[in-house]
């Protein structure tokens, strides 16, 4: 029993060097060699500032702006603290929430697209469907006096379609979209 | 359900079975010690572990000394494990400067990643440093996967050696598992993920400026304006590919597979939830290699591949239904848009990624999610719930999968035998009493823990108290965690708050009896399998190559189930369901 002991522990501890610092560091080194860029975040700069992620969705809520969907990440795309809002379909709490939501998004009659309404899993989502960026296009053209043609070119120019053409679905990046926006003036 | 959710669906398991046979051959080769193309380089390292522990390679070891092995080493691997949490206050690699990790908590993680479930009731972001995360955590997702699949190699050779009281040595198969196969494929997986986009830096976390200033209520009524954004970086994509790769599940980040920075795009989706069956679909070639008959690995094979497309197809189906609660909401599927119900899911993945990811990762107990359960429609969130209810047999855990498989074939072939009133015989081998008893045991222990913890719970306040949905939808929680922690799947209906006392407690030792009290019984059936003589096949031999074994087989397995369960979840998600259509919100 004892030499077991003696052997389990060795063998723990060599392993663990050998799993946990030697194999992260050296995919750490390789990353940064091979897609520095990618390994870091994909920060995005603007001016010379730090804006933002292209992978990590920001809150927008001016009538200017697309709208993200709402988030339940800290006080909303808080990126320490990512979360979905964990409530069930039969939660008064969710079906309150998302009425509230549908107050705000819903330009005229036509109903607003679920996922402008619902919360995401990670509570960062970058995307919101096409759908529910073409459905801001009326309110964003109206508040930046733009033609909402221009705009649904913009949004149709920060589309991406499935990968491959098959995998996923297909999407537009907010903060993307947003910042090619600001760029227009 | 759109077209094109079901082509991903196909796609997906036509991978799967393609890849089955070369990994399941590598596999056989790897553990019967036959030569690889790895072996130049993996063999020198591989003797030097062996004399700088002591280990020597060819001593065999009986069901009893392999098992002491593997909780001695399991012992071991949880100190350190508790201790660097204890201790990453002092040490390097914590740039937030996060304090050492509670000792409830510690317990509890440890445990979790100890017995390969990695239930997290901590959020990493703001717990964990990066040292505790590559050194605490990285090295049990090898662990925890190498030992799953040196015990199913144990119990495969159980079946296959005839009056032989050895199954081999456990730190040589534990070995070659990790050095031939869980480390070299999750090292070009990691690099291949951060080619999406999965960080892997040891930098501070970012603080960028908002494109838009937000004014934010806080709880206290209180309103701020918030001009910025921290972003938590780390190195992640070497956690992730051996988080999937060795079906643990535990996130780098809190919102697991769901988080940006873990699953950037739908081809890093798909890659995860391949491997996630990678190794459990090989082993069942594996299985059919080293017992002598190919045609049975594909059999049973089969079973998986029928309960996994059951799951599939309902999670998806009730995904895609509108939520009759929501109105001037457009809940309906077309070209622009997945449709369906989106609350707790990302435009990425849509409502088909998050389904199969959704039904993969409880098939096999990974417990990694892209989607948030808890959100789920009830019938959507019933069907990971009744997945890890069922065994974790479906494709499974990498080796847990497969042993806990194999309990269920002695079952189906005890029952057939029973029907025919012969003998039972499986591959040649009498199934016996106490082969039974033990497979009983197995069968028992896991429902007695859930039904049982979760009746203390939802009579305990320190068990109510974490609720964050009610009615129905809140015995579906406390029965979800229960599940997961005992499954050792880890996947959560993550409302309830589970970081408390009572809590870590109570599931850290479900966690602890649900992988270490049944590997006991399925190992003394793997030592007494071994010792057996083969009696030759006859006429009344019931044979496990066939359609009708594998309609027998699921047939075992979903009944077993059912009538374990149904009661409970008739309760839960059962209720919520009808409930929901009436108008009945909670």
């Amino acid at each position: 029993m004892k030499k077991q002991i003696i052997t389990a522990v060795l063998y723990t501890v060599v392993t663990a060097v050998l799993l946990g610092v030697v194999y992260p560091l050296a995919i750490t080194a390789a990353a940064r060699l091979l897609f520095r860029d990618k390994a870091d975040g994909q920060l995005i700069t603007r001016n010379g500032e730090v804006v933002g992620s292209r992978l990590i969705g920001q809150p927008f809520t001016g009538a200017g702006y697309f709208h993200s969907r709402p988030s339940a990440a800290g006080t909303g795309y808080d990126a320490g603290a990512s979360s979905g809002s964990n409530l069930g379909p039969s939660s008064k709490t969710l079906i309150d929430r998302v009425n509230a939501s549908v107050a705000t998004e819903q330009n005229g009659t036509a109903p607003v697209p679920v996922d402008l309404v619902t919360a995401s899993g990670s509570g960062l989502d970058p995307d919101i469907t096409p759908a529910a960026a073409t459905y801001q296009v009326a309110r964003v053209a109206k508040e930046r006096n733009l033609s909402q043609q221009a705009l649904q070119q913009l949004v149709q120019k920060n589309t991406t379609d499935r990968q491959f053409g098959l995998l996923g679905e297909p999407r537009v990046n907010v903060l993307q979209l947003n910042l090619a926006l600001d760029a227009m003036h | 359900m759109s077209l094109n959710g079901w082509l991903q669906i196909a796609l997906f398991i036509a991978a799967v079975l393609l890849l089955a046979k070369p990994m399941g051959t590598y596999m056989m080769r790897v553990f019967d010690r036959r030569g690889t193309w790895l072996d130049p380089l993996l063999l020198p390292c591989e003797r030097l572990l062996y004399r700088v522990c002591g280990i020597h390679p060819e001593e065999e070891m009986a069901w009893t000394a392999y098992v002491v092995s593997m909780l001695v080493f399991s012992a071991a691997s949880l100190l350190l494990t508790y201790l660097v949490q204890r201790l990453q206050h002092v040490l390097p690699l914590n740039p937030q400067h996060l304090a050492a990790v509670p000792a409830d908590l510690a317990f509890n993680t440890a445990v979790s990643f100890t017995t390969n479930t990695n239930w997290q009731s901590y959020v990493p972001e703001t717990t964990m440093s990066y040292l505790t995360q590559m050194l605490a955590l990285v090295p049990h997702n090898f662990w925890s996967a190498a030992v799953g699949l040196a015990l199913a190699i144990a119990f495969i050779r159980g079946i296959a050696r005839r009056e032989m009281s050895t199954l081999g040595n456990f730190w040589v198969d534990l070995t070659r598992g990790t050095l031939w196969v869980l480390l070299p494929i999750s090292a070009v997986f990691a690099l291949v993920l951060v080619s999406q986009g999965v960080v892997q830096n040891l930098k501070p976390y970012d603080t960028v400026k908002l494109v838009e200033a937000q004014k934010v209520t806080g709880a206290d009524g209180k309103t701020t304006t918030v001009t910025t954004q921290t972003i938590a970086q780390g190195p992640v994509a070497s956690q992730e590919a051996i988080k999937m790769l060795g079906t643990n599940g535990g996130g780098f980040f809190n919102a697991n597979s769901a988080h940006p920075f873990e699953n950037p795009t739908p081809l890093t989706n798909f890659l995860q939830m391949l491997s996630i069956f990678l190794i459990p679909a090989g082993l069942t070639v594996t299985l059919g290699q080293m017992v002598g008959s190919p045609r049975h690995g594909w059999a049973v094979l089969a079973a998986m591949v029928v309960l996994w497309f059951a799951g599939t197809f309902t999670s998806f189906w009730a995904e895609s239904q509108v939520n009759p609660q929501l109105t001037h909401v457009d809940q309906h599927v077309s070209a622009t848009q997945a449709g369906g119900n989106m609350e707790g899911k990302e435009v990425r993945f849509g409502i088909a990624n998050s389904a199969l990811f959704a039904t993969v990762t409880t098939d096999a107990s990974c417990g990694a999610v892209n989607a948030m359960h808890d959100s789920f429609t009830p019938l959507g969130g019933l069907v990971p719930l009744t997945n890890i209810l069922l065994g974790e047999i479906v494709f499974g855990g990498v080796g847990s999968g497969m042993y806990g498989m194999l309990v269920f074939v002695i079952v189906a072939v005890f029952i057939a035998g029973l029907m025919v009133g012969r003998t039972p015989e499986y591959l040649g081998k009498k199934i016996e009493a106490y082969d039974v008893q033990m497979a009983m045991l197995y069968m028992l222990i896991f429902p007695l823990i859930i039904l049982a913890l979760a009746a203390v719970a939802v009579r305990l306040p320190a068990g109510l108290a974490g609720l964050a949905n009610h009615g129905p939808h809140g015995l579906s929680e406390i029965l979800y965690a229960y599940t997961s922690a005992t499954g050792n799947n880890g996947s959560a209906f993550a409302g309830l708050s589970a970081n408390t006392h009572w809590y870590n407690f109570s599931l850290g030792v479900a966690m602890f009896v649900g992988r270490f009290m049944m590997i006991v019984p399925m190992m003394a059936i793997a030592g007494n399998l071994a010792a057996k003589k083969i009696t030759p096949a006859s006429a009344g031999t019931f044979p496990v190559t066939t359609p009708l074994f594998t309609v027998l087989l699921t047939g075992v397995i979903v009944i077993v189930g059912a009538l374990t369960f149904f009661p409970v979840l008739s309760l839960g998600p059962v209720l919520e369901h009808l409930l929901l259509r009436a108008g009945q919100l909670f």
